[in-house]
């Protein structure tokens, strides 16, 4: 189990490192960021300090090296158009991301799998079908029409929710700010969680919907029931079991999915979380910020990819052998 | 004369389909005594595991009895709500399917199956339960069994899974054990030791088995009766050796003619000609006559009706006459 948890990190490692390399060759073609920082008027001794102060005269590779070199010690380098050190403005940032990615992945989760589970036990009854149907919305709409459309109808129309920002937050353990502890703050969550999370929700129910079916026509679900088991303990012991199995791993990529592109509904919502302060990033070529997300979040793919894979093995008793390996 | 434990009276099962009703079982009717093995053999598609489906109440949609009555141990059980049936599946009908190594449920210990179909149908704690468990392990040959019930299904053979298979079937002391097939999926060298663990059990239990195969060496061996069936038709029933020996149904006898013969080496294998009718097309009259080599007039008209012949009984107007 330890061997293959380490060999599993030093993948990961190996992962980010690719990562970086990519971005920053990526990042070449976004724009010249000293163009950014200097005015139009700024004579050209002045650009060229610049420049240099920051380090992008030197060769590309050099810089890669120097920045991998920083990375290592979590200094992410300072951010071009906030003069601050990317780690503060990130650690800043992150727990209105993370609030927010909690919420939808609970509401994706808890809503999705028993939906999922209802559609396929009453296949044919009025709701499983009404369900199958408004799924299909949540499946095609794209997410910021989601967004648009609740703002429209809570928050003009009915007036019942804010329409923006994260109401009042809290600050607990020094530097996290939380929005779970206020009226307001839970209030500010719930339309842009529910917009990040239908699609994944909708995901999630026709995936465990299928899933479900497919394992009642099993032989050991039929079998079960020649043993005279009762129908609770075969829908919900056995069949909804193996059902998880392969739904543990979309759901946790959805995770991943989820933080990544909580960029769409930060923007709509003005969610003052890392995607927005990410998109302000490329719009000023704020190299550090853009390369310092990428990071993160390829490390939060990563890590949850590591979660998903001991998690099969807690599920599945035939892949603990191969764990085991 | 004592009550068989099941015994089936004119049995029908259709299938409604989008181009009408097929008439999968067409008046089938048998009965076993307490601790009688009956063979049942016949083509794919003749019915002989959708008979079994029947019985346990478990026909998949659209499949359903359209006639006929079944008893067991006198009382009706057919039409029986499907939480009355569910009491009599695995506490009186225990189940074997075909495939053991997707019969259990792969991300549960063997134990943990054990104790909850034992529990389900007896009022055991969990205890008892582990430790009947345990001696039922035993009592199907699996070395070690008080360690051996911690472990996975996938930490067994496939002949190790179907004597756990058989203990989950025998796990509340059935009356009767419906057998589909139990040995198709296994190596030739584990079939003969999964049929011996299954008629000792059975025998000093006093278990009724109805044992669904394609294997005649396993009826021969195994069954007291036999039953052959055709296009959803008991087409002969009787003793085993009678049926194996002097067939008496034309169908019987092709089938018994075309199991090569150990000591000789025949050229060319018999077999009968053409093959069982799709369930939308069964001829009118005797279903076997297209293929019958004493085939009569007669025989286009009427469904002849099972009748006494040698020590058997066969559906047949010819019945007893050689080929």
């Amino acid at each position: 189990m330890l061997a293959f948890i380490l060999r599993r990190l030093m993948q990961s490692v190996l992962v980010l490192v690719v990562v970086v390399l990519l971005a920053f060759t990526m990042f070449r073609f976004v724009g010249d960021p000293v163009n950014q920082i200097v005015s139009l008027d700024t004579p050209a001794e002045q650009v060229a300090e610049v420049r240099k102060s920051l380090g992008l005269d030197d060769p590309v590779p050099v810089q890669i090296m120097r920045y991998l070199y920083h990375v290592v010690q979590f200094d992410f380098g300072i951010s071009y158009q906030f003069r601050q050190p990317v780690v503060d403005l990130l650690a800043e940032r992150a727990p209105a991301t993370l609030e927010l990615a909690l919420m939808s992945s609970l509401i994706s989760l808890l809503v999705g799998i028993p939906m999922g589970v209802y559609t396929a036990l009453r296949r044919d009854g009025f709701f499983a079908r009404l369900f199958q149907s408004i799924s299909l919305i949540g499946v095609s709409l794209p997410t910021f029409l989601i967004g648009i459309l609740l703002i429209y109808l809570f928050a003009v129309t009915l007036g019942w929710l804010p329409s923006f920002g994260r109401g009042q937050v809290v600050t607990v353990y020094g530097r996290w700010t939380t929005g779970f502890l206020t009226v307001s703050g839970l209030k500010a969550l719930i339309l842009p969680s529910i917009t990040l999370g239908l699609y994944q929700m909708t995901l999630i129910m026709r995936l465990v919907r299928s899933e479900m079916l497919e394992v009642l026509r099993a032989d050991h679900i039929k079998f079960a029931r020649a043993r005279g088991l009762t129908t609770h303990s075969i829908h919900f012991r056995h069949a909804l079991k193996s059902t998880l199995v392969p739904v543990i791993t979309i759901a946790g990529l959805q995770l991943g999915s989820i933080i990544a592109f909580a960029v769409i509904t930060e923007t709509v919502f003005q969610w003052p979380g890392m995607g927005a302060l990410f998109l302000k990033a490329v719009q000023n070529v704020d190299i550090p910020i853009m390369a310092a997300y990428l990071m993160i979040i390829s490390a939060l793919f990563v890590s949850i990819n590591m979660i998903v894979d001991l998690l099969y093995a807690f599920v599945d008793p035939r892949l603990r052998t191969t764990i085991k390996n | 004369m004592s009550v068989p434990v099941l015994e089936i009276r004119n049995l029908h099962v259709d299938f409604k389909t989008r181009h009408g009703v097929l008439h999968a079982l067409n008046g089938i009717s048998f009965s076993i005594a307490r601790g009688e093995v009956l063979g049942v053999v016949g083509e794919s598609g003749a019915g002989k595991s959708l008979t079994g489906s029947a019985i346990i109440g478990l026909l998949e949609p659209p499949g359903h009895i359209a006639g006929g009555e079944i008893y067991l141990n006198g009382a009706r059980i057919d039409g029986l709500d499907f939480e009355s049936m569910r009491h009599i599946r695995g506490k009186k009908i225990g189940t074997i399917f075909q495939d053991p190594l997707t019969s259990l449920d792969p991300l549960f210990r063997v134990g943990e199956q054990l104790i909850e179909t034992i529990r389900t149908h007896l009022p055991l704690d969990e205890k008892q339960a582990r430790a009947r468990a345990i001696s039922l392990l035993a009592d199907v040959g699996i070395p070690a069994p008080e360690k051996r019930i911690d472990a996975y299904p996938h930490e067994f053979s496939g002949g190790m899974r179907q004597r756990v298979v058989i203990a989950l079937a025998l796990a509340a002391e059935p009356d009767l054990v419906i057998a589909d097939e139990p040995t198709t999926a296994l190596d030739v060298s584990v079939q003969a030791q999964i049929i011996e663990v299954l008629k000792k059990l059975c025998r000093e239990r006093g278990t009724a088995v109805m044992l669904i195969t394609h294997d005649m060496g396993v009826i021969a061996e195994t069954a007291d009766r036999v039953a052959v069936m055709y296009a959803g038709r008991v087409a002969e029933i009787g003793p085993v050796r009678s049926v194996v020996q002097h067939p008496q149904h034309p169908y019987a006898q092709g089938l018994m003619g075309s199991i090569p013969p150990l000591d000789q080496h025949p050229s060319q294998l018999q077999q009968i000609e053409g093959s069982m009718p799709r369930l939308s097309a069964i001829p009118k009259g005797c279903a076997f006559h297209p293929r019958c080599p004493l085939v009569i007039d007669a025989c286009h008209q009427t469904q002849p009706e099972l009748r006494a012949s040698g020590e058997s009984f066969a559906a047949c107007i010819r019945a007893g006459e050689a080929a």
